[in-house]
C-alpha cells in the first residue's frame, strides 16, 4: 500500500524524506566530505577525478559539475548538504537558494528585502492564477 | 529542587551569526534585526539562567546521512563549534552539564521518549547563533549549555503533538534534580523560510505571526497541526517551528508572562520571530 505523502503537490518543493535520502546517500556524503579542506582543494583541483571516487550516479556527477541544485535534489540531495558545495565554490547560503530560483541574483535579493516570495498562488501546485 | 524559570525562541539564521562575527551589526540591513534583541539581551543579564537547555537542530554538521538521530541529549563536558565548510565561527567552546543533562535523558527515556545520548558532538549554527543573539560578543558563555537536537532535516521528523509532550517531559524530568538550578529552556529555528527549489525565498508573515500568538496563548492547540500545514505555509525549513513546541510544552500550564516579542523580515532567506516568556 502507498504511503501518505501529502507534500507532493507544493509547488518548486521536494521534501528530502526516507526515499529520496534513500537515492542521495552518496551525493550527500560526497558533499560532507567537502567540509574537510583538503578535501576541497582535491575537488577543485579536478571535479570529475574527485567525483569518482565516489559511488555516485553519472546523472547525479553531471549535476554537480553543471551546479544544477534542483537537479541534485531531483536525484535525492539535500539542500544543507548540497550547501558545502557552495562553501567550496565561496557563495553565501543567500545565493545558493537565490540560484534555484531562476533568479538573478540582485533580483532574489530584493523580493526578500520586499518581504520574501509571497505565499498566496505558491501554496499547491496549479493554483497559480 | 531545579526549575524551568523562563524560555526564550529565536530564529538561528548563520548569516546573524556571520554578521556579528565580521561587526557587521550596525548596517542598515542588519541594523532592525540586531535592535530586535537588545531588550533580550538587557533581561538575560538581569536574569542570568543557571543554565540553559537549548533545542535546535544540526545542518548536515555533526550528523552525515550515516546517522541521524530524531532526538538526541548532549551529555558532554564541551562541545565545539562546527567547521560548517566555511571555517568554525569565533565564539567560545560550549560548556556542557553533564549532571544534569544525564538525569535529564534517564528520566525522559523511562518516560517513553527514546532520546540518543551523545558524548562528543559539534555544535554548528544552530546551537551558537542563538547564544550569540542573546548573549553578545563573550569571551565565554555566562553558563552551562545542554545541547538538545532535534531531527527536522530528514523527513518524517517529530510531529508538533510528539515535541510538545517531549517539552512536558523535560518539565517533570528538571523538576525532579535535587540542586536548586534555574533552568531556562530555548526553542530555535524558522520561522517561515524555504531555502531549496524554486519557491526558496518563501516568507509567511501571517503565519508566522498567528504561530507567535498561538504559542503564548494555545500551545496545546498549535501542537495538533500538521507537518504538512507547516511545510506548505511556511516553508520546507519552517518545519524548525516544531522544536518551539519543546520548549514551550515545558513551561508551566499557566499562561506565561510575555517579556518581549520581535518580528522582523528579512535575515538572508528567512523571517527572524523571538520571544521570551517567564514562567507565570
Amino acid at each position: 500500500m502507498a504511503l501518505d505523502k501529502p507534500y507532493k503537490d507544493i509547488p518548486g518543493t521536494t521534501i528530502f524524506d526516507a526515499e529520496q535520502s534513500r537515492k542521495g546517500y552518496h551525493l550527500n556524503q560526497f558533499c560532507m566530505s567537502l567540509m574537510k579542506p583538503e578535501n576541497r582543494a582535491r575537488f577543485k583541483a579536478d571535479e570529475r577525478a574527485y567525483l569518482d571516487e565516489w559511488p555516485m550516479t553519472e546523472a547525479q556527477k553531471e549535476a554537480v559539475l553543471a551546479r544544477d541544485l534542483n537537479r541534485c535534489i531531483a536525484l535525492g540531495g539535500n539542500v544543507y548538504f548540497l550547501a558545502k558545495i557552495g562553501g567550496t565554490d565561496g557563495m553565501t547560503f543567500q545565493q545558493i537558494a537565490g540560484s534555484m530560483t531562476g533568479m538573478t541574483e540582485e533580483a532574489y535579493r530584493a523580493m526578500m528585502l520586499a518581504g520574501g516570495r509571497p505565499i498566496e498562488g505558491n501554496r499547491t501546485i496549479g493554483e497559480r492564477k | 529542587m531545579a526549575r524551568i524559570g523562563a524560555s526564550v525562541y529565536t530564529s538561528h539564521v548563520p548569516a546573524m551569526g556571520v554578521a556579528m562575527d565580521l561587526n557587521k551589526t550596525g548596517e542598515p540591513y542588519w541594523q532592525p534585526v540586531f535592535k530586535g534583541y537588545e531588550a533580550s539581551r538587557a533581561w538575560m543579564k538581569a536574569n542570568p539562567p543557571d543554565v540553559v537547555f537549548l533545542v535546535y537542530n544540526d545542518h548536515a554538521n555533526a550528523f552525515s546521512l550515516e546517522l541521524i538521530p530524531t532526538f538526541a541529549i548532549g551529555c558532554a563536558e564541551a562541545y565545539k563549534p562546527a567547521d560548517e565548510g566555511w571555517g568554525p565561527r569565533p565564539v567560545p567552546v560550549v560548556k556542557g552539564h553533564p549532571e544534569l543533562a544525564a538525569h535529564i535523558a534517564q528520566s525522559v527515556i523511562q518516560d517513553d521518549f527514546d532520546l540518543t545520548i551523545v558524548n562528543r558532538m559539534d555544535v554548528d549554527h544552530g546551537l551558537t547563533v542563538p547564544l550569540s543573539m542573546l548573549c553578545g560578543k563573550v569571551d565565554a558563555w555566562p553558563c552551562p549549555v545542554i545541547p538538545f537536537a532535534v531531527n527536522v532535516v530528514q523527513y518524517p521528523v517529530p510531529s508538533g503533538r510528539r515535541c510538545y509532550a517531549l517539552g512536558q517531559a523535560i518539565r517533570r524530568a528538571v523538576a525532579s534534580y535535587d540542586e536548586p538550578l534555574n533552568v531556562h529552556i530555548w526553542g530555535t529555528g524558522g520561522m517561515s523560510h524555504q531555502l531549496q527549489g524554486p519557491r526558496a525565498g518563501l516568507i509567511n508573515r501571517e503565519f508566522d505571526n498567528a504561530f507567535l500568538d498561538r504559542l503564548i496563548a494555545d500551545p496545546a492547540g498549535l501542537a495538533q497541526m500538521p507537518h504538512v500545514y507547516y511545510v506548505r505555509e511556511a516553508g520546507s525549513e519552517g518545519i524548525e517551528l516544531v522544536m518551539w513546541l519543546i520548549a514551550r510544552g515545558a513551561m508551566n500550564d499557566a499562561l506565561p508572562r510575555v517579556v518581549h516579542r520581535f518580528y522582523h523580515v528579512p535575515a538572508s532567506n528567512t523571517a527572524v520571530g523571538h520571544l521570551v516568556l517567564e514562567n507565570a
